[in-house]
């Protein structure tokens, strides 16, 4: 596999991890996911009720992607552990995509209780990516407890705002010893770009496709977007001028 | 005896054990996770898992989300 994205134990030829929140149906949402070329999908965990289930993890069983439980909606760090175990037990799998969110309005995460709950977890053998703040000294913080990645956001949840400190995400990309994956607030093809280009591992989102006017094209496009970006990082770009630099010789 | 399951109040068997709650229900046996009163309840355990009178069941399963 060619450059491919390793996070714990796992190798991905895809660096474009999506969700699967805000799709209007299963179908849109299969069209989408084939068209991201994503290998690694979140799924989040309610209550059954007794018509059944979604069918979304046949949809990724299907596909071939592997899912990746969040525990979205807790704003504890004793919710999201309870959240966590019971998602390993549902879906076999103990990786978790740990989220502690601090309120409903901004979606923001809580700091302390994210810590808290992935010291925790990791001591109970979860591979835990956490959905943190882009905060350097807290996405050190995180690595430190033995977290496998960290994910911090461009913005927030849902608001397609972008990568509002691009500098924060290059610190925590410059000191990261574990992959950086950007998550949240991505809004279109050139902000997966430019978190690529800024050195993130790999690109997280789900409401950039799914609530787009055509979900299976901007998926196409955000895939390009990732692969557009990871190369450019990694091809060195010229370094920005003040002034003008001519490239034809001078005479 | 009566329980709440999924935040609704429902009767069953005195004595039932998880599996047997999640049968009557016509709950799904694969791909869900259970929690009795706050506490993860392993799948092997189940069906020697008792419940008792007024407990509280949580039945979760994976949708779309994130």
């Amino acid at each position: 596999m060619d450059d491919p994205l390793v996070i714990a134990d796992r190798e991905y030829s895809s660096r474009l991890i999506t969700g699967t929140g805000g799709a209007a149906n299963l179908s849109v949402l299969e069209r989408a996911l084939v068209a991201s070329g994503t290998e690694l999908t979140t799924v989040s965990l309610r209550r059954v009720d007794t018509a059944g289930g979604t069918g979304v993890l046949e949809v990724l069983r299907r596909l071939g992607i592997d899912p990746l439980p969040n525990t979205a909606g807790c704003h504890t760090a004793a919710e999201a552990v309870l959240t966590a175990r019971l998602a390993r037990e549902a879906l076999g799998t103990n990786w978790v995509k740990l989220e502690v969110i601090a309120d409903d309005r901004t979606l923001l995460p809580d700091p302390v209780e994210l810590l808290d709950a992935a010291a925790t977890l990791v001591e109970d053998g979860f591979v835990v990516l956490p959905y943190t703040n882009d905060d350097p000294v807290l996405a050190l913080r995180l690595e430190e407890a033995g977290c496998a990645a960290v994910m911090p956001l461009g913005s927030p949840i849902g608001t397609g705002l972008g990568i509002r400190n691009p500098h924060n995400i290059e610190l925590i990309v410059a000191r990261a010893g574990v992959p950086v994956v950007l998550d949240a607030g991505i809004g279109t093809a050139s902000d997966a770009a430019l978190a690529m280009e800024l050195g993130c591992a790999a690109v997280l989102l789900a409401t950039a496709v799914t609530r787009a006017a055509d979900p299976e094209k901007m998926a196409t496009a955000m895939r390009a977007a990732v692969v557009a970006g990871r190369l450019a990082r990694s091809a060195g770009r010229i370094p920005q001028r003040f002034w003008a630099q001519a490239s034809s010789p001078p005479r | 005896m009566k329980i709440d399951v999924n935040g609704a109040p429902r009767e069953v068997a005195d004595g039932a054990t998880v599996a047997e709650v999640l049968a009557a229900l016509r709950l799904p046996a694969a791909g869900i996770a259970v929690a009795l009163d706050g506490e993860v309840v392993p799948r092997a355990e189940h069906a020697a898992t008792p419940v008792a009178e007024g407990a509280v069941l949580e039945v979760l399963t994976a949708v779309q989300g994130g």
